[in-house]
């Protein structure tokens, strides 16, 4: 019963919800309303378990001093830093003036668009160390990543107009075209693991050993 | 005559860090304008979608982003506001982003205060909610049920602006800023195919090829892709900001790492020969 009542479960809501995705009567759309309630607020309460999770991990490794743990002592206190300032300003947590919107402009802020820049410097030198051109494929995609570098800034226009056009028929036709397969095989894998899910036949979502 | 690149392949990569934050911050702090920026058909696009608009029509507006790619979607999400504001647009903001809601308010707000809108009676921020894609699903039967309250917990019914709002039939366009997932892709594949609503996106540039084959079949009308995309868009609505005032720095570092894949082939090239050697 363990096994067998969640996959009735999953058969019956699967099933359901793909029906309901196609039939708008009330009658249909009421209960696929309120299923979809219920996602939203699970999803929610999963926020709780992802904190607590985050607790626990991080105070395991700081109490075990295992590599890097001061990091981890600053997430803590940055965690609870942030939690205390939210709650204990009510319901103004959110005016401009309150400490919680200086901790997301000041702190959360900088710190994700800091993370985000660094990647042009670590672009520009794995360019330089990394970026091989040893066969002919190679020698085609440095040639287009070159048109593309160049010909999506302004100054590829300025150095000449067929440039960013040529960046243009890059992503308009050969990308494209390979974006679309994948884009179609993902599409039938997505459609094959969803009925394999819903007929029982994969198990992983229930902490099981896997597909049969 | 031969030349020893023993120097260049030992070359410290600080020296190239240094570089690349000379050539950003510089064009940044001076603004050189070292080439016009010139419009795509795609940010063309996304621009003659809301000039198509009857003025006072109600536009959903997704902020599907937070601050880690604040440099690409904020200046297209301002440059939209601004837009829309400037053809009195009624816009409804939501986002499925946790860190996005305060960046869509500053957005909102700015852009409000700069055409004289008023928040409730012209715009409103419903914030964020979680479950990805049945978040979307849900605002189909009822945006009221998904979003009982807006972001500062005022109940919609007593929301001027959302009178009337049940679901996507009320809105003219869709317009969806986005870092990624939950984000534009979601809101074609549950909201523009199933509900038909025309939809125009702005995406960050590394995630932007995955938005053409869309583009191609027309579910989006325009695409804005990165800071680039941005500044056309600046361009289009004459409204020259953050995004254009970035390009020079942009096309410097775009030029500077083709020199670098050049630079570290020359290198290798001196590798191969003294291996065969």
């Amino acid at each position: 019963m363990k096994r067998e009542v969640p996959i009735i479960i999953t058969l019956v809501t699967g099933v359901f919800c793909l029906i309901g995705f196609f039939v708008p009567h009330p009658a249909v759309r009421t209960f696929y309303d309120s299923i979809q309630q219920w996602v939203i607020v699970i999803v929610g309460a999963t926020y709780v378990l992802g904190v607590a999770n985050v607790l626990r991990v991080n105070v395991q490794q700081v109490s075990q001093r295992t590599h890097d743990w001061p990091f981890k002592v600053v997430l803590l206190v940055g965690l609870f830093a942030t939690m205390i300032v939210g709650f204990a300003e009510g319901t103004h947590y959110l005016d401009d003036s309150s400490k919680f919107s200086w901790i997301y402009r000041t702190v959360y802020t900088s710190m994700a668009a800091t993370m985000f820049a660094l990647l042009a410097f670590f672009i520009a030198s794995a360019a330089f160390r990394a970026f091989r051109i040893r066969s002919f494929e190679a020698l085609l995609l440095a040639i287009a990543a070159f048109v593309l570098m160049i010909g999506r800034v302004p100054i590829g226009n300025a150095i000449h107009p067929a440039i960013p056009a040529a960046a243009d028929w890059l992503m308009e036709i050969p990308q494209n075209a390979a974006k679309r397969g994948i884009l179609i095989g993902a599409a039938l894998g997505v459609m094959a693991t969803g009925i394999r899910i819903i007929l029982g036949i994969e198990k992983t979502y229930g902490g099981g050993e896997g597909g049969g | 005559m031969s030349f020893d690149l023993s120097a260049l392949r030992a070359l410290d990569r600080r020296w190239i860090f240094l570089a690349v934050a000379l050539l950003t911050t510089i064009p940044l702090a001076f603004g050189f304008h070292i080439a016009p920026v010139s419009p795509s058909p795609r940010a063309r696009g996304f621009y003659e979608a809301i000039e198509k608009l009857p003025e006072g029509s109600t536009v959903l507006l997704a902020g599907d982003y937070d601050p880690g790619t604040i440099a690409e979607n904020y200046p297209m999400h301002l440059a939209a506001v601004r837009h829309l504001m400037s053809r009195n647009m009624k816009i409804i903001g939501v986002e499925l982003y946790p860190g996005g809601p305060p960046l869509a308010d500053q957005v909102l707000h700015i852009a409000g205060a700069e055409y004289g809108k008023r928040e409730g009676v012209d715009y409103v921020n419903l914030g964020y909610k979680s479950g990805n894609e049945i978040v979307m699903s849900q605002m189909g039967s009822s945006i009221p049920r998904t979003f009982p309250v807006d972001r500062r917990g005022v109940p919609v019914g007593q929301i001027p602006v959302m009178k009337g709002i049940e679901n996507y039939e009320q809105f003219a366009l869709l317009v969806s800023v986005s870092a990624g997932y939950p984000g534009t892709k979601e809101w074609v594949q549950q909201v523009q195919s199933r509900y038909h609503l025309p939809m125009v996106a702005g995406v960050t540039a590394v995630s932007a090829p995955e938005y053409y084959p869309y583009l191609q079949a027309g579910q989006l009308i325009g695409l804005l892709g990165g800071m680039a995309g941005a500044a056309e868009y600046e361009v289009l609505i004459g409204h020259k900001a953050l995004a254009t005032r970035g390009m020079d720095a942009q096309s410097l570092a775009h030029l500077f790492i083709a020199f670098m894949i050049i630079l570290g082939n020359v290198a290798f090239i001196g590798v191969a020969k003294g291996r065969k050697g």
